[in-house]
């Protein structure tokens, strides 16, 4: 598992060393240097600690999502919301939910976490059955709540170091380790798939899968309100940036 | 006859002398401190009842400008609507400093007055970057009389393109903050144009003088430990302790609850609290200065013959103009500016011309003006307030307390506002 990760991570240093992106600031021949530069201005601390060496090809991403969002997600998920009707939406977000449970089971597994892998457990039997496959949340009213592991914070607890800051295409903000952690937890999601192979018998299985996880995207989009760029400051990629590793040290508290 | 008198007596006294007091006692909005009241605004448990779903729509005006590679996001300047399905008055309402027309105080608004009955209109400030990339003629927000054209010819535009949608009784006009002085430098110039007639405008927590409140505002970081250069540091403080609070308390989210908390736990100091405002006035100054210099070319914080592309990396312009104070900027890049337009011209006339003063006259003699205020608000330079009661009299009303803007949707004031919009007297 650890190597599918490093061979993530190995393929986009890889990209990122393709792209050279090299970011631009000094005074190049033939500029005019305008009347305040930022030279003036370090010996105050800095604000934001997070490491961005791959920035050009970060903002790029960034771009990219702003697009794909605009031409196909963001009509997608308009379309969805208006044909599917809220309690279905509901139904489909608990459904989803209810898969990922088994992300946090094994991922407190890792951890060690006792408490939470039983919960996490009791509530996707209680879901799957009572719930009816997930559709229903009954677990929750019964004071069973929702925990949410993943392999990035598998990896924290092993030890490892966050790495990059780290924008993926359609995903958005992640760090190096977490979107390692997102490969490998996709990749035991496929293993999973395939070894349990729910829809082997129908002879459609690929179509099926393809619809499935494009119906899971939809609903990712369709819960998260942030738009790229909505914000029109111009500095909106460095916020984005520094509330997101704001937000992942307030939830490590937690 | 006699016990009827007595109790007339009794009534009148009780009445007379203590008619301003009753009326400070009955007001119940809780912040007594102005910083954190400007900071927190109205518990949610005070604010007005919003009932029912408001249309919010956002829409584009399109602009054909060549634009920056650095703006390609930009298509257009964005205002929001909220229309009724019936006739009705129709508000424009304009945002505060660096304010788009989807900031929580423009959404609040926009949906109480939908609420009482309007369609409603939100436009940003001039000084919000979408604006100044989209509709200002001269990309150098600041300059109210240009700001004023700006907006209103926004305003001709937009409702040249709504017209045929909606039913109009008449016009009326509010804003906040810089855009509740805009919006006065607006009435005076329908009073020419007459493209609206406007039948009133409201003015909440305006400025007086833009330099000097801007200077009020930028004196709140003298006060922080090593002043204004020392902002990234201040800030990392003030989040360490804010972090360290919300990791020692039982808290599920950082929202109202948690805010409160901190305010309750006396969690920072009135001079903290004051830093807090100021370095959110230099966000939102950060990007109106980079846009502006990127738009014009000025060569102040961006070499001037430089085309960025998206690809390139803006931290250090970030940093930069985080740490430009509004006063520098006023006199390196926004006075020259302005002189190189019209010779002659000097600093204390361009500040004099900044400011209600310029226009006093027409505030004085008409009766379409009102100004909602606090007594703390700290935009007001000493003098501020008496120089108000005395221009606007009976149309202006001060609420003891509520920092910069902190009461707007506390729903006392808000039922204000949408009583005086829509009443014929004062």
């Amino acid at each position: 598992m650890k190597s599918n990760a490093m061979k993530f991570i190995a393929a986009t240093a890889f990209l990122i060393a393709l792209s050279g992106c090299a970011a631009r600031s000094a005074i190049l021949p033939g500029e005019e240097p305008p009347m305040h530069t930022v030279s003036e201005f370090r010996d105050d601390e800095n604000v934001s600690r997070t490491s961005d060496p791959w920035e050009g090809l970060n903002k790029g991403i960034y771009k990219f999502n702003y697009e794909a969002d605009r031409f196909v997600l963001l009509p997608l998920v308009a379309g969805y919301e208006t044909v599917v009707p809220g309690f279905a939406r509901t139904g489909v977000s608990n459904f989803f939910s209810n898969l990922r449970e088994i992300r946090t089971f094994y991922n407190c597994v890792f951890q060690a976490k006792g408490k939470k892998s039983m919960v996490t457990l009791g509530r996707f039997l209680t879901n799957s059955t009572i719930g009816i496959g997930g559709l229903f949340d009954p677990a929750t009213a019964l004071g069973m709540r929702r925990e949410v592991e993943d392999f990035d914070r598998t990896l924290e607890t092993w030890g490892v170091g966050n790495g990059p800051y780290l924008v993926l295409p359609i995903l958005g903000p992640n760090t190096a380790r977490s979107a390692g952690g997102f490969a490998v937890d996709a990749g035991v999601r496929w293993a999973t798939m395939s070894a349990v192979d729910p829809f082997g018998g129908t002879g459609a299985r690929t179509a099926i899968e393809e619809g499935v996880t494009g119906l899971e995207t939809v609903d990712l989009r369709h819960r998260e309100t942030f738009r790229y760029y909505d914000s029109d400051y111009p500095f909106e990629y460095y916020m984005v940036r520094y509330l997101f590793t704001q937000e992942r040290e307030l939830k490590i508290l937690r | 006859m006699e016990r009827i008198r007595k109790y007339i007596m009794v009534g009148l006294l009780l009445l007379l002398p203590t008619g301003a007091l009753a009326e400070e006692a009955r007001y119940a909005y809780p912040l007594e401190d102005s910083y954190a009241a400007t900071i927190l605004g109205a518990p949610k448990n005070l604010r007005s009842e919003s009932p029912g779903k408001v249309p919010i729509k956002t829409l584009t005006l399109e602009t054909d400008r060549d634009k920056p590679e650095a703006f390609f996001y930009d298509r257009g300047l964005r205002y929001t609507v909220a229309f009724q399905d019936h006739k009705a008055p129709l508000v424009f309402l304009i945002a505060g400093t660096g304010g788009g027309s989807k900031t929580g105080k423009m959404l609040a608004l926009t949906g109480s007055l939908y609420r009482a009955g309007y369609h409603v209109v939100g436009l940003p400030s001039p000084t919000f970057p979408n604006f100044i990339i989209d509709a200002s003629t001269t990309h150098v927000p600041g300059n109210l009389p240009d700001d004023a054209a700006d907006l209103y010819r926004v305003m001709e535009q937009i409702w040249a393109r709504t017209r045929g949608q909606i039913e109009v009784s008449d016009f009326l006009l509010a804003g906040y903050s810089l855009g509740g002085t805009e919006a006065a430098f607006v009435m005076k110039l329908d009073e020419e144009k007459k493209a609206f007639g406007f039948r009133r405008a409201m003015m909440i927590n305006p400025a007086i003088s833009l330099y000097n409140s801007v200077a009020r505002i930028e004196g709140l970081l003298d006060r922080i430990p090593g002043g204004p250069r020392r902002i990234g540091a201040f800030y990392n403080r003030v989040m360490e302790k804010v972090t360290d609070f919300y990791r020692k308390g039982d808290f599920v989210a950082v929202d109202d609850d948690f805010l409160f908390a901190g305010y309750n736990a006396h969690l920072l100091s009135p001079d903290e609290g004051g830093g807090i405002i100021g370095v959110s006035f230099r966000i939102s100054s950060a990007g109106m200065i980079f846009t502006s210099d990127v738009m014009t070319h000025g060569g102040y914080i961006v070499p001037r013959n430089r085309e960025l592309k998206n690809g390139d990396s803006l931290q250090d312009y970030f940093w930069t103009s985080l740490h430009i104070s509004f006063l520098d900027y006023f006199d390196e890049y926004f006075f020259p500016y302005f002189r190189n337009k019209r010779p002659g011209l000097t600093r204390d006339a361009l500040i004099e011309e900044l400011s209600l003063r310029s226009i006093e006259s027409y505030l004085a003699s008409t009766d379409k003006v009102g100004v909602v205020t606090n007594e703390d608000d700290f935009i007001l330079a000493p003098g501020d307030l008496d120089y108000l009661r005395r221009i606007f009299g009976t149309r202006l009303k001060v609420y003891p307390r509520g920092g910069h803007l902190g009461n707007l949707e506390y729903r006392d004031n808000m039922a204000f506002l949408i009583d005086r919009l829509g009443s014929s007297a004062w």
